[in-house]
């Protein structure tokens, strides 16, 4: 019988939890990385057991955390039984080291991007938002950083090199950021053209690459966003979260800061799809894994209050690519619930029927067996969730 | 298995040119050290923060990049450094160390600030 993992990241460690395929009992392990924060823990679809998390705190800065069992042992690439000095007699320990390109070789080096007041303000690292591990290889895996860059390691986090085509892109010094910080947080690979990258950051908006990553484009002809002076403009948008059916990458469905969008045509062009939602302000969206067009998103309220509306938990499904939604409410809060549902902390397995999970900032996860019609916690009282990813394991 | 957190075994010579340095950790790096709070290091005298930072990473390389930023080699700003009851955080990272410290009489302290709330 199959089994499910669900990788959840949370502001207080990493927890593990795991199923058969009926996915009714669940056990959970950890808190792995206890205490600190962790964004993203994400597997390999290459080898189920390689994972990798993305481990950061405040005072003591980012470390990226490897498995080779399942989640059953870590360590940090590079710092486990290997010479501690490199053969210059330096210390090891690169694997949580994330410096921007200023090369002359990547022909733009770039120092400075908008603040918020206007003025140019030097790139700084502070985190891993997002960790994108390759379709093909076990030890290739993109980070989505803050301030905004995309970074790759090929050997496995050993190392990690910026891909600076994207921060060198002659919008660069006009990118702001949110509130949260200028982050890049999502990075979605083609799985039909492994030349093909998706990316988005807040709030920049969305930028695909056909290079692997050398190049970029913006792609957010289409969105409207009235917080910025040009609602239409290149860049300035604050996508949350892309997400596409591996079937049909050139269809992409995005919730925006508000709005849920879809493209038809690899980003080139966007139309909007939020039909009859009660909000279309939210974090998360996701595409069901047999029907590529039913996708969930998770109304929020406003982007003020951050909660659902009325205080209701519900899942929105549309079965029709947008536009026509229906609420899922089945066995979700239904009264006094104010919790948030991040960008990352919704995910699919691939059993059938297809799985959804998703986990709140009131530290539950939530999961349903029946693609959306009815709903259980497997767990509810984690710290604040911010990432949740799945395997699906024969 | 927790590093037992001895001296840095590349480093001999008498303890005129050289230095047996208690380090304090956070609880935080010392499980990504895997050892206890207190480490000792071997450092050539004179015995400065930055020697004494160097030797750390370099016996413990998963700690490069917690204490110091890899590029600029400064303290991260929400951690704290006290040696013989005083402060010494703002000083500069090249001024000697106190007696006590190079003496391994006491530790050097390396503290997350505090969060509040």
């Amino acid at each position: 019988m199959s089994t499910v993992r669900i990788l959840v990241g949370t502001k207080k460690g990493a927890f593990i939890l795991t199923a058969d395929g009926k996915r009714k009992k669940w056990s959970v392990s950890g808190p792995h990385f206890a205490g600190w924060e962790i964004y993203h823990i994400k597997g390999s679809p290459v080898d189920p057991n390689r994972i990798y998390a993305s481990q950061t705190s405040s005072w003591f800065g980012q470390i990226i955390q490897r498995s080779d069992d399942g989640g059953k042992t870590w360590h940090q690439p590079g710092s486990a039984n290997e010479p501690s000095t490199n053969s210059s007699g330096m210390p090891r320990g690169e694997s949580n080291k994330f410096v921007y390109d200023t090369s002359a070789e990547t022909g733009k080096p770039l120092t400075t991007h908008q603040w918020y007041d206007g003025t140019q303000h030097p790139w700084e690292f502070a985190r891993v938002w997002h960790l994108e591990p390759s379709l093909s290889d076990a030890d290739t895996v993109y980070a989505g950083v803050e301030d905004a860059a995309l970074f790759r390691t090929t050997d496995g986090g050993h190392t990690w090199h910026e891909l600076a085509g994207l921060r060198g892109h002659e919008s660069g010094p006009r990118w702001q950021p949110g509130a949260g910080g200028m982050c890049l947080h999502t990075i979605v690979l083609d799985p039909r053209n492994p030349e093909r990258i998706f990316v988005a950051i807040s709030a920049a908006g969305a930028f695909r690459s056909e290079d692997g990553g050398k190049t970029w484009r913006p792609i957010n002809q289409g969105l409207r966003s009235q917080y910025i002076p040009d609602p239409t403009a290149e860049v300035g948008h604050c996508v949350h979260r892309i997400a596409i059916h591996p079937n049909r990458p050139d269809t992409l469905f995005m919730q925006k800061h508000w709005d849920v969008m879809r493209s038809d045509d690899g980003g080139d062009s966007w139309r909007e799809i939020s039909g009859n939602l009660p909000s279309d302000f939210g974090f998360p969206i996701a595409v069901h894994a047999h029907e590529p067009e039913t996708i969930y998103v998770v109304p929020i309220k406003s982007d003020s209050l951050h909660y659902p509306p009325e205080g209701k938990l519900r899942v929105y499904r549309s079965r029709s690519g947008g536009n026509e939604w229906q609420a899922l409410t089945k066995g979700l809060p239904q009264k006094n619930c104010y919790v948030n549902i991040l960008r990352d902390a919704m995910a699919v397995d691939t059993l059938e029927p297809c799985g959804i999970y998703f986990g709140t900032t009131g530290g539950q996860v939530y999961a349903s067996a029946d693609a959306g019609d009815s709903w259980a916690p497997i767990a509810r009282d984690l710290p604040a969730v911010l990432s949740v990813e799945t395997q699906t394991l024969s | 298995m927790s590093d037992p957190g001895m001296t840095d075994p590349g480093m001999t010579g008498p303890a005129s040119i050289r230095a047996t340095v208690r380090v304090v950790l956070p609880q935080h790096l010392c499980t990504l050290a895997d050892v206890d709070s207190e480490v000792l290091l071997t450092v050539a005298r004179p015995v400065t923060r930055r020697s004494v930072l160097d030797a750390l990473e370099n016996r413990y390389p998963m700690l490069c990049g917690t204490i110091r930023d890899h590029v600029t080699r400064a303290h991260r700003p929400k951690l704290r450094f006290y040696a013989n009851e005083e402060d010494i955080t703002h000083e500069s990272q090249d001024s000697p160390l106190p007696e006590a410290i190079c003496s391994g009489t006491k530790p050097l302290l390396i503290v997350g600030a505090i969060s509040g709330g």
